[in-house]
């Protein structure tokens, strides 16, 4: 993708002409290009064989849907995540995000019990509050990276440490746990279903469509895809790259906040190990599911690919014996390797 | 203003204290210890640093010629600069000290040891124990082996049990080992298997959800740790499995000792003890000890006691974060 990329910037970008430095008006995809998408699929239908030949229980639907609605809080951040790697940028503090909106919300739901007489109005508030504070984190980020013109490796590694320290500090170091009558209240939103389909895998599949299209179908989405490939390019080409970076890390936030309402009933608690690592899961599935590090090209198909596939290797895992215990993460970093091998890109 | 006369009032008090004790014993008329440990970062370290910060209180209280410095580190380098700044700048002359690794800590802490503190090291001993005066931990082989007994009895000496383990560790071993050795005396009982949940919730969760999947028949699960017991017991809530009899955590969690004096979930009947208590008790030993210019013995253990419903009160302690 990158060499033909270029090539078509290098021909017609002029200024007023965002269209012609989107991938889209790039030369038709080769076959072999084509291929190299399918990779990360590949790997995960080898890994289900796999899986149901080691252990006939993995093909059920109860452990299938299981996966999946573990899946979605990585799966959703995951999504944000792409846009925010595909525009040239990273976010190392995803896992500390979840950590402080679960907290927070945790007590400020716990604080409306007395106030709001309706425990479904106090779930409500406090679901419209996580995707506030997510979005206004995102910004902050955004801003600090645009303006502040710091590293997004930098910005973001910082508020990585401030999330959890702060939540260490809201929680004594211990757990907040949620208010006993609003966690029964709360639990079907991760634990019901519709239609035989947990409700997160629900948000999850509505996030991915929604992301798809906005990737490719929108200007927004094209100006991301812009701005990875070559931000200087794109800023001749008149594309307002501040807002549309800053707009990534708040969708970002946003997203982070959408996986923390789904994660909050689950356990009805959130402690310092709340989200530990789960910015290095999320980078690996953008990056498993074939977007570049460095920005400029990805998709979403590739994305949720990649989650799913993170999680189906830890399931196979528990669910057999034959490795021992000790080698679980070395199976975990070969097939990683592996799946990279199949949708490498030729440069 | 205030806050001076105050000062001198209790260094008033310090002194006539400290000559009142030094008629009574040959006493070191003025301790100061040094406590350093790991920063909070999960809900047993938070329990570590609030049980230091209530021994201070009380000790302080009880003996005026006693002051206790509380210091938390967040990794082995920066808990070995400590150690200098508590000699060179609060000139401690007894250290309690919980260290983060064993290997990097053994020489700062022989420095200090060679400069006459008095050394008292907790729960991870030092690679070389001449560097330390006394040792105290708690007994992770009774937390293995009590939990197996227990689930031994209550299970007739017949059934199939899953283990969930921590962190790959020394101490995590000695757990294991201890419970599979109970468990092999009872050839009616089967592990299944003993998986990493690494002391985190959420692993517990997903770890117990593929076992559930994966065995169609479990009486009974050893969650090896309170953190864990709650992903667990949400897992087999979400399962609707009606076939699990009982789950035994471990370390004593209020939230838990509280259900088993409740009774409020019939899976939790009991836990064994390993408390970040003993921090407390090593501070005052220790303290009390040097006070009286007495040494303590190389090693002292800290018991793990089994937890029922009978004897449930007195490891609650609802002000503890853990």
């Amino acid at each position: 993708m990158q060499p033909e990329h270029t090539d078509a910037i290098a021909g017609d970008a002029g200024p007023g002409a965002p269209e012609s430095v989107t991938p889209h008006r790039a030369p038709a995809r080769s076959w072999s290009a084509r291929m190299q998408g399918l990779g990360p699929i590949a790997g995960l239908v080898l890994l289900c064989i796999a899986g149901t030949a080691l252990n006939s229980s993995f093909a059920d639907l109860s452990n299938i849907m299981n996966v999946l609605t573990r899946t979605s809080f990585i799966g959703i951040i995951s999504v944000g995540m792409c846009f925010v790697i595909i525009s040239g940028g990273i976010d190392l503090s995803v896992g500390s995000m979840v950590a402080l909106i679960a907290g927070s919300m945790i007590l400020i739901m716990n604080g409306l019990v007395a106030a709001v007489a309706s425990p479904v109005w106090v779930i409500v508030l406090g679901m419209a509050f996580a995707l506030t504070l997510g979005a206004l984190l995102g910004l902050a980020h955004g801003v600090l990276i645009t303006r502040g013109r710091i590293e997004p490796f930098i910005v973001t590694l910082g508020t990585l440490g401030i999330f959890r320290a702060v939540l260490t500090y809201l929680a004594n170091g211990g757990a907040i746990t949620l208010d006993n009558k609003l966690s029964d209240v709360y639990s079907p939103v991760y634990y019901g279903s519709l239609l035989g389909i947990p409700i997160p895998v629900w948000v999850f599949v509505a996030i991915a469509l929604f992301g798809g299209l906005l990737l490719n179908r929108t200007t927004f989405g094209r100006y991301v895809q812009a701005i990875g490939s070559n931000e200087q390019v794109a800023r001749y080409a008149a594309v307002n790259v501040d807002t549309t970076v800053t707009l990534t890390y708040v969708f970002l936030g946003v997203c982070v906040g959408i996986a923390t309402v789904l994660y909050v009933p689950r356990l009805g608690s959130a402690s310092p190990t709340t989200g530990l690592l789960w910015e290095l899961e999320a980078i690996a599935a953008v990056i498993v599911g074939g977007t570049a590090l460095k920005g400029g090209a990805g998709t979403i198909t590739g994305t949720v690919v990649g989650a799913i596939l993170l999680s189906v290797i830890g399931n196979i895992l528990n669910l057999t014996s034959i490795i021992s215990v000790y080698l679980n993460a070395a199976v975990q970093g070969a097939v990683i390797i592996v799946v990279a091998f199949l949708q490498r890109r030729r440069s | 203003m205030m806050k001076c006369s105050i000062r001198n009032l209790a260094a008033g008090v310090a002194t006539v204290a400290a000559l009142g004790l030094a008629t009574g014993a040959a006493a070191q008329d003025k301790v100061t210890l040094g406590v350093s440990i790991p920063t909070a970062t999960h809900s047993f370290t938070a329990g570590i640093v609030w049980w230091s910060n209530q021994a201070k209180k009380d000790l302080e209280k009880a003996h005026p010629g006693l002051k206790v410095i509380v210091k938390t580190s967040s990794g082995a380098p920066q808990q070995a600069n400590q150690l200098q700044d508590l000699l060179t700048v609060d000139k401690i002359n007894a250290l309690v000290i919980m260290p983060f690794e064993s290997a990097s800590l053994t020489q700062p802490v022989a420095q200090l040891k060679k400069k006459g503190v008095y050394v008292t090291v907790v729960d991870r001993g030092l690679t070389d124990t001449s560097a330390q005066d006394a040792y105290v931990a708690g007994d992770n082989k009774a937390f293995g082996r009590l939990a197996a007994q227990y689930m031994a009895k209550t299970l007739n000496g017949k059934g199939q049990i899953v283990a969930l383990r921590g962190i790959p560790t020394t101490l995590d071993n000695e757990r294991m080992n201890a419970f599979a050795a109970v468990i092999k005396k009872y050839p009616g009982i089967k592990i299944l298997d003993a998986k990493y949940a690494n002391w985190n919730r959420d692993d517990a969760f997903k770890v117990m959800q593929d076992y559930l999947t994966r065995f169609k028949h479990i009486d009974a699960v050893w969650a090896a740790d309170d953190d864990m017991t709650y992903g667990v017991l949400k897992a087999i809530k979400q399962s609707g499995r009606t076939d699990i009899k009982e789950v035994f955590g471990g370390a004593g969690a209020k939230g838990m000792v509280k259900m088993i004096m409740d009774g409020s979930n019939p899976l939790i009947k009991a836990d064994v003890s390993y408390s970040p208590k003993f921090i407390y008790d090593a501070i005052k030993l220790t303290a009390e000890a040097r006070l009286k210019g007495q040494r303590l013995p190389a090693n002292t253990i800290i018991p793990s006691v089994l937890i029922t419903k009978q004897n449930a009160k007195e490891f609650y302690f609802p002000d503890s974060p853990f």
